[in-house]
């Protein structure tokens, strides 16, 4: 009773934030709400059992993302421009269908899933009782998550490491001037340094 | 009846598709690039959110193992997997905040439907097909470090 | 912010202790939750909150461009070195088990490396995002070929 109280609490909550999110002007209060929706995300995983995902979301959807959204805010116009309400009708009005249907369908899918937390569920039937089995028995480490996170399901850790590397790489070719050789990079980067003060 | 029964039992899916759909809404019908972006990653998080209630067993705990007491734990495969798509979303969102600074530094606005306007207004394609291979000119040089 | 006594020491104070909280959190994570990214994104979030009390000139000086690039590169490295040493002792890509005579053993030895690689990508990634948003200057890329489409001023 306890536990359905909680998620129900917890996923209105997020309904909440959501509509917030559409309905708020300030850019700056959409970003500080966008935080809050992770945080909120992140007790509603420690509740589905989720202990590592709910702290690697807390950390980098609440903190590093955030961090990020407020640091892109400070170049950039506080409020959103709003168009005159007839432009915005149609357009809310077309998104808005889109967003039922492709909801309908989903829903649809989602009412011939097992209900939740049925133990007998082909997902937990398949690997899972083998990985949960030897971390026990053959590697002796209890975090089950790292242990398929960085030898059960390696490769797929050594592509997302690779992902994070490229973004970096991304975003320092975007915005550290990381032109074609380093002498165009110095003539960037002493451009942006008192001209047309 | 059958149908009631399932969506007593799966309300939470039920909850968390508006949530995604909420955050499509905003993806598609915000003009804010800033605002598309909270869109996008509200969006990755509920799919997460589903993903990991699939992923729940009634009367289990979370998948460390204890020497002692339950026996029953959560799935961890989607556990792993939803690590994965945390990481990726944030390098996602990195990357397209970098790209609403230099839109910004180009155009002087990040309002979807001005930019395309200026662009149109320029004269500029709708895509990059036939923009020169040098852009800036600010390579007197032509690239040779030597 | 550099000026205001309250943010300067709790910087101070708060910093060692946040990088030990993060190699606790990279080396504990067999036994609680844990491991690789939350590491790398808590012991990334000290230097950042030097870099944002002392400003971003201070924060280079702490990690240099050159060492910031030099670890984002080791990261990936680590963790494809890793699958190579177990190709080379004639196993098979990303196999812990050769590692070591005993394959358990080994599979310890392998996680705890795999891990440290992706601590350390991450730690210098989330590092490099910050420096990149936080020194941003949009005078260095405003003039393009349409030179009548604004130039940052807005």
């Amino acid at each position: 009773m306890t536990v359905f109280v909680t998620n129900m609490l917890l996923l209105l909550f997020l309904v909440f934030l959501l509509v917030l999110v559409i309905r708020t002007r300030r850019l700056f209060a959409v970003v500080v709400l966008a935080g809050a929706y992770s945080l909120v995300s992140a007790a509603m995983f420690v509740n589905l059992d989720a202990v590592d995902v709910a702290f690697t979301e807390a950390a980098v959807g609440a903190g590093i993302s955030t961090v990020l959204f407020l640091a892109t805010m400070a170049y950039l116009p506080g409020r959103e421009k709003v168009l005159p309400s007839s432009g915005r009708f149609g357009n809310n009005m077309s998104a808005a269908i889109i967003c039922v249907i492709a909801g309908a369908l989903l829903v649809a899918a989602a009412v011939e899933l097992p209900a939740v937390g049925d133990p007998n569920a082909p997902a937990h039937l398949h690997v899972a009782p083998r990985y949960l089995e030897e971390s026990y028995s053959f590697l002796h480490i209890p975090n089950v998550v790292t242990t398929v996170l960085a030898s059960y399901r390696g490769f797929d850790t050594l592509g997302e490491t690779i992902v994070v590397f490229t973004a970096g790489l991304g975003v320092l070719v975007l915005l550290s001037g990381y032109t074609r050789t380093r002498r165009t990079r110095n003539e960037t980067l002493s451009r942006g340094e008192g001209d047309d003060a | 009846m059958d149908l009631v029964a399932t969506i007593t039992a799966n309300w939470n899916y039920l909850i968390v598709i508006l949530l995604m759909m909420g955050g499509l809404f905003i993806v598609i019908s915000q003009n804010n690039m800033v605002k598309k972006l909270v869109g996008l990653a509200i969006f990755q998080t509920s799919v997460f959110l589903f993903y990991i209630t699939v992923g729940k067993v009634a009367g289990g705990t979370a998948p460390i193992l204890m020497s002692y007491g339950k026996a029953a734990y959560s799935n961890p495969l989607p556990h792993v997997l939803i690590l994965t798509a945390i990481v990726v979303g944030v390098a996602t969102t990195a990357l397209g905040l970098a790209l609403v600074l230099r839109i910004h530094a180009a155009f002087g606005s990040i309002e979807d439907d001005e930019v395309l306007a200026m662009k149109a207004d320029a004269g500029m394609p709708r895509s990059k097909r036939s923009r020169s291979s040098d852009p800036d000119g600010s390579d007197p040089d032509g690239g040779d470090p030597a | 912010m550099r000026d205001n006594p309250v943010l300067r020491t709790a910087a101070k104070i708060l910093f060692a202790p946040i990088i030990v909280f993060g190699l606790y959190v990279q080396f504990h994570g067999d036994y609680s939750p844990g491991g690789g990214f939350q590491a790398g994104v808590i012991i990334a979030a000290a230097f950042i909150l030097h870099g944002l009390i002392f400003g971003l000139e201070a924060g280079r000086r702490l990690v240099p461009e050159w060492l910031n690039l030099a670890m984002l590169a080791a990261g990936v490295l680590i963790y494809g070195g890793v699958g190579v040493a177990g190709m080379a002792l004639d196993g098979l890509y990303l196999d812990y088990n050769v590692l070591l005579p005993d394959p358990s053993a080994g599979q310890h030895v392998g996680i705890i490396l795999v891990e440290f690689g992706v601590g350390l990508t991450v730690t210098s990634v989330m590092l490099a995002l910050f420096h990149a948003f936080a020194g941003f200057s949009e005078d260095r890329f405003a003039d393009k070929p349409e030179d009548t489409a604004g130039g940052g001023s807005q």
